[in-house]
């Protein structure tokens, strides 16, 4: 019998929970700011499904209900993912170490 | 390209994003992570592109709408000053819902394009994993637009509670439940917008009963959220990359929601039903008698220091908002010039967001090795001859330790009152969040300093 691939999914899913635990309890305390920040940005690959959505109709019609979702989704995510990496990218560029 | 392939692309940005998260580790990691993270981004967005294939007018669209998107993401990411951290990463979580409801909904109106069946006749599982990711992403969004709200200072931190306001958010949640159900049986979308709204409701419901102290809890338990709207999409859309980051997500929510309840000796449902340090709990305290205490000015203080050989910092909220962090660095870099030792204690709830007090002092040019956590320092009071607390109160206050009546016995707090001598530097003898009066302010080592954070220590500098 074949198996259902949204049991494949799942699998990987329950995984990554365990990889996403153990990878967070070993983020210094110090960090954990860019950390929020930065798991913005990376849940904002969520732009895929929004870029789907709004490619959905390749038709004359650019602006159904369906692809308009999408491109509002679209500006929502870019800001996180513009956004959410470049002030880590600034907050994780300022923790510098003594000067010896 | 091939479904087959871009799958394989997904699994590769999941791994990334898992990297950047890994290098968050040290400091001196995290940009080469930060930098995994983009990567991850970049190749996730480019096999889309490429998975669907067609070129029509419809690209030059989503490149304009994702323009837009950027140009007003590296504005504010240029332009939001440090203190503002907590709304910040509050407002991005309240998107990251949002756009998770939008790709809900356009899957829910425009099925075949996910191949996901037709209207009205959509997969069951799909429709179960899509109306949980429209439902966790919509309480995400309106959750986070409260907590952004409150940590703006737009709306009070004060908590808001009513009667029986968590009997109507258990309905509510059994509403959902039901809704789905029938959602599942009828495919009808007004039951689809019903359940959408209803979610919105519930983040609302769920924030505004929790006070602005608590908003550490708050902000991760959204980051959670965001997360597993992101999966519960991810499922939907049966894209791997999106699973992964939404598991990662979540977890990594969870587990900072879990070291700030620790950080309070207080459980996650403690926290989420509210109402801590509301009126009726601060009250009790106010008929007290007066109890004495000393007071100093800034010549004092700076005698004090100048005459220590090792000073311990203990920053609070009090000081993001006197935004007093580049005044502190700069008394700090007079008295190591003295040859005095500096060390700042971190109290895990310090601030409204976690790691807050890092963030700022990192911006002030504090090198990270001289900040210390609080099981890392808390030995080293003993021993040190002043310390100076900044905006910090209730993380502080001994009776934590000594007395069981209090509503923070048993909360982890730094041990300051055993230093030769303590520096409070404080606007009036107010109680903290918590409600209750500090005992440190009336022991024999502590001279109080009536202030701005910020001008008392531009005074203590003049007096250096």
């Amino acid at each position: 019998m074949e198996i259902d691939p949204t049991i494949f999914r799942f699998s990987i899913f329950i995984l990554s929970i365990f990889v996403g635990y153990y990878v967070v309890w070993s983020v210094t305390p110090s960090l954990h700011t860019p950390l929020m920040s930065v798991t913005n940005a990376i849940s904002s690959v969520i732009i895929v499904g929004a870029i789907i959505a709004a490619l959905a109709n390749n038709t004359e019609n650019i602006l159904n209900s369906s692809s308009i979702f999408g491109f509002l989704a679209i500006i929502l995510s870019a800001i996180n993912i513009f956004g959410g990496f470049l002030v880590t990218q600034r907050m994780l560029s300022m923790y510098k170490r003594k000067k010896k | 390209m091939s479904a087959n392939l871009s799958a394989l692309f997904y699994l590769i940005s999941g791994v990334l994003f898992i990297l950047a998260l890994r290098g968050l580790s040290s400091p001196e990691t995290s940009r080469q992570g930060n930098f995994f993270g983009i990567i991850g981004m970049i190749i996730a967005i480019l096999v889309t592109f490429l998975s669907i294939g067609n070129f029509s007018i419809g690209i030059i669209y989503v490149l304009f709408f994702l323009l837009i998107g950027a140009f007003i993401g590296a504005l504010v990411a240029y332009k939001i000053p440090m203190t503002a951290m907590p709304e910040l990463v509050a407002g991005f979580h309240s998107l990251v819902g949002l756009a998770a409801v939008f790709v809900a909904i356009s899957a829910f109106v425009n099925p075949e394009a996910f191949d996901l069946g037709e209207p009205g006749k959509i997969k069951l599982v799909s429709l179960i994993e899509m109306s949980i990711g429209a439902a966790v992403g919509a309480i995400t969004f309106s959750g986070s637009v409260i907590a952004f709200l409150k940590l703006r200072g737009i709306m009070s931190g004060s908590p808001i509670i009513f009667k029986g306001q968590h009997f109507l958010n258990a309905l509510l949640l059994i509403s959902i439940i039901i809704l789905t159900f029938f959602l599942c049986s009828v495919q009808s979308s007004n039951l689809f917008w019903i359940l959408i709204g209803i979610s919105f409701l519930i983040g609302f419901l769920l924030i505004i009963p929790i006070g602005g102290a608590d908003m550490p809890v708050v902000i991760s338990m959204l980051n959670s959220y965001s997360g597993w709207a992101a999966a519960g999409i991810g499922f939907t859309l049966e894209n791997t990359a999106l699973v992964i980051t939404g598991a990662l997500v979540g977890s990594s929510g969870a587990i900072l929601s879990y070291i700030m309840c620790k950080g309070m000796n207080r459980s996650f449902f403690n926290v989420i039903l509210g109402g801590f340090g509301a009126t009726e709990q601060s009250s009790k305290y106010q008929n007290k008698e007066q109890k004495p205490f000393k007071s100093g000015n800034a010549e004092d203080a700076a005698f004090l220091m100048k005459n220590a050989s090792s000073v311990i910092i203990v920053p609070g909220y009090g000081m993001a908002v006197a935004q007093a962090q580049h005044a502190l660095r700069e008394m700090v870099d007079i008295l190591k010039k003295n040859d005095i030792k500096i060390s700042y204690a971190i109290h895990p709830v310090a601030g409204r967001m976690p790691g807050h007090m890092n963030v700022l002092l990192a911006e002030a040019n504090v090198p990270y090795d001289e900040v210390f956590e609080l099981e890392q320092i808390n030995n080293d009071f003993a021993n040190a001859d002043v310390a100076y607390v900044i905006g910090a109160n209730d993380v502080t206050n001994p009776v934590a330790k000594t007395d069981p009546q209090s509503p923070i016995y048993g909360m982890p707090v730094l041990d300051v009152e055993k230093c030769k001598s303590v520096l409070f530097v404080k606007r009036s003898l107010a109680p903290g969040y918590a409600g209750i009066d500090n005992d440190l302010f009336y022991k024999e080592n502590t001279l109080m300093l009536f202030a701005d954070a910020k001008k008392m220590t531009e005074d203590i500098i003049k007096n250096l």
